[in-house]
C-alpha cells in the first residue's frame, strides 16, 4: 500500500498551520455528541459476562475506563499519537527522507504479549499518525488481537478536509460518543534517571485521508472489515483478525 | 491533601534524590526524585507537581500532579490530576482522571465491597453512576472528597 498511496497521502502535507492555528481553549473543553455505529456493533461483545480484554489507543478517557471497568473488562490506555512525538524517534530512511523509526517505536509501545486483546479502540489515530507508523503499528496491532478480536477506527472522508480536528473520544453509551478536540504535542522533560516524559499540548493535524482501497489494503491480514459511512465525514472501519 | 501542610504530610522537597525502599505510617507528599519503591500502607502519597517517581507504590490513595513511572497499588483511590505523567499499571478501587493527564498503563478496579465508581474532574463529563454488573442498584459518582 505504502507504494501506491505514498503520494496520495501527502495529499495534506506541506500545508501545515500558522503559529496562530492553536484551537481556542473553548475549543478543546467542548464537546460534541455522536453515534457511532462501530461501537454498537462492539457493544454487543461489551455486553458479554465474560471479561474482555481492551486496548483504548486514544487520549486518555476517564469516562471509557469507567465503561469498561464497570462492566468487568480489563482496560488497557496508551496514547500513541502522543507517544509518536517522541525526539528521538526522527531518523532518515535510504532514500534521505525524514521518517520516524518505527522499529524503536514499537520497543516502545504496544509491548504486549501476542493475542492479549479482544477489541483494540484506535479510533483515528490512523489519520493522524505519521505515515512511516501507520502499517508497522496495525501490523503490531493485528498480532496483538485474538483470532475473532476486533478493532474500531475511525477514518475521515475527502470531504471532512486538511484541518479537521483530532478528537479525544469518549464513551458515554452502547452506540453514543462524546468528542472533544485534543492537540497532542510532546513537552520533553527529563525524569530521575534521565528518561523522557511527555505530557500534552498542542499540536497535531490531519496526515493523509485514505479512501476505501487503502483501507482495505491497511487491513489485509484482517480477515474481515465492514465500513460504516457517518454523516460527520467520517468513515468508521470494524475489522476482526 | 490538595495543599498539605509539612506538619501533616512527610516531605521530600523538590531538592532532595531519594534512592532505595522508601516504607512509613504517615502521609507522604513528594515533590523532589525517588527511585525504588514506596509502601505506605493505609497512607496516603502525593506526587507534587515537581515531584519524579520510578518506583512501585503501595499506599492507601494516590494522587498524582507530577510524574511517576511504576505501578501503583491504592487500596482506596488514585488521582491523576491534569499535569500527571503516569506509566505503569494501576490497581485500586476508583480512579479519577483530569483532562490532559497522561496514562499509559493498565486499570484494574477491584470490588472488593459494594461499589467501584469514578469521579472524573475538569468537566470530563462522565455522569452518574452506571450500574455494576452482579451489584444491585446504581453506583453513585461521589464528590471529590480529601483522602
Amino acid at each position: 500500500m505504502a507504494s501506491v498511496a505514498h503520494s496520495f497521502m501527502k495529499i495534506f502535507r506541506g500545508s501545515s498551520p500558522g503559529p496562530g492555528h492553536l484551537p481556542s481553549p473553548a475549543q478543546t473543553t467542548k464537546r460534541l455528541s455522536r453515534r457511532s455505529s462501530g461501537l454498537a456493533e462492539l457493544g454487543k461483545s461489551f455486553a458479554s459476562e465474560e471479561p474482555l480484554c481492551v486496548l483504548d489507543l486514544g487520549s486518555t478517557s476517564a469516562a471509557n475506563i469507567r465503561y469498561l471497568t464497570e462492566r468487568g473488562h480489563k482496560m488497557y490506555s496508551e496514547d500513541l499519537l502522543v507517544a509518536s512525538t517522541d525526539p528521538s524517534l526522527p531518523i532518515k530512511d535510504d532514500a534521505g527522507n525524514p521518517v520516524l523509526d518505527s522499529k524503536r517505536f514499537l520497543a516502545d509501545n504496544l509491548a504486549y504479549r501476542p493475542g492479549q486483546f479482544d477489541i483494540v479502540l484506535c479510533w483515528n489515530l490512523a489519520d493522524y499518525l505519521d505515515e512511516s507508523l501507520v502499517k508497522p503499528v496495525v501490523g503490531r496491532l493485528w498480532s496483538l488481537l485474538k483470532p475473532g478480536g476486533m478493532l474500531l477506527a475511525f477514518f475521515h472522508t475527502h470531504e471532512a478536509g486538511p484541518d479537521a480536528p483530532c478528537y479525544r473520544y469518549h464513551i458515554v453509551g452502547g452506540d453514543s460518543l462524546e468528542m472533544q478536540h485534543v492537540d497532542p504535542r510532546r513537552e520533553v522533560r527529563k525524569g530521575p534517571t534521565g528518561v523522557a516524559h511527555t505530557t500534552i499540548g498542542t499540536g497535531v493535524r490531519l496526515q493523509r485521508v485514505f479512501n476505501n482501497r487503502h483501507i482495505e489494503n491497511l487491513f489485509r491480514d484482517f480477515s474481515s472489515i465492514k465500513f460504516f459511512l457517518a454523516r460527520d465525514h467520517i468513515r468508521e472501519v470494524l475489522v476482526v483478525r | 491533601m490538595d495543599t498539605p501542610k509539612t506538619a501533616e504530610f512527610a516531605h521530600i522537597g523538590k531538592s532532595l534524590i531519594v534512592k532505595g525502599e522508601l516504607t512509613g505510617s504517615e502521609d507522604l507528599y513528594v515533590d523532589g526524585q525517588v527511585e525504588g519503591s514506596i509502601d505506605l500502607q493505609g497512607n496516603n502519597l502525593t506526587v507534587g507537581p515537581n515531584g519524579q517517581i520510578r518506583a512501585n507504590v503501595n499506599a492507601k490513595g494516590v494522587i498524582v500532579q507530577g510524574k511517576l513511572e511504576g505501578n501503583i497499588h491504592a487500596t482506596e483511590r488514585v488521582d491523576f490530576r491534569k499535569s500527571a505523567i503516569a506509566v505503569g499499571d494501576v490497581i485500586t478501587q476508583r480512579v479519577a482522571i483530569e483532562e490532559g493527564a497522561y496514562f499509559k498503563g493498565k486499570v484494574d478496579i477491584g470490588k472488593p465491597e459494594t461499589r467501584s465508581d469514578f469521579k472524573v474532574a475538569s468537566g470530563a463529563a462522565v455522569g452518574a453512576g452506571s450500574p455494576i454488573p452482579g451489584v444491585a442498584g446504581k453506583t453513585p459518582v461521589t464528590d471529590s472528597k480529601k483522602v
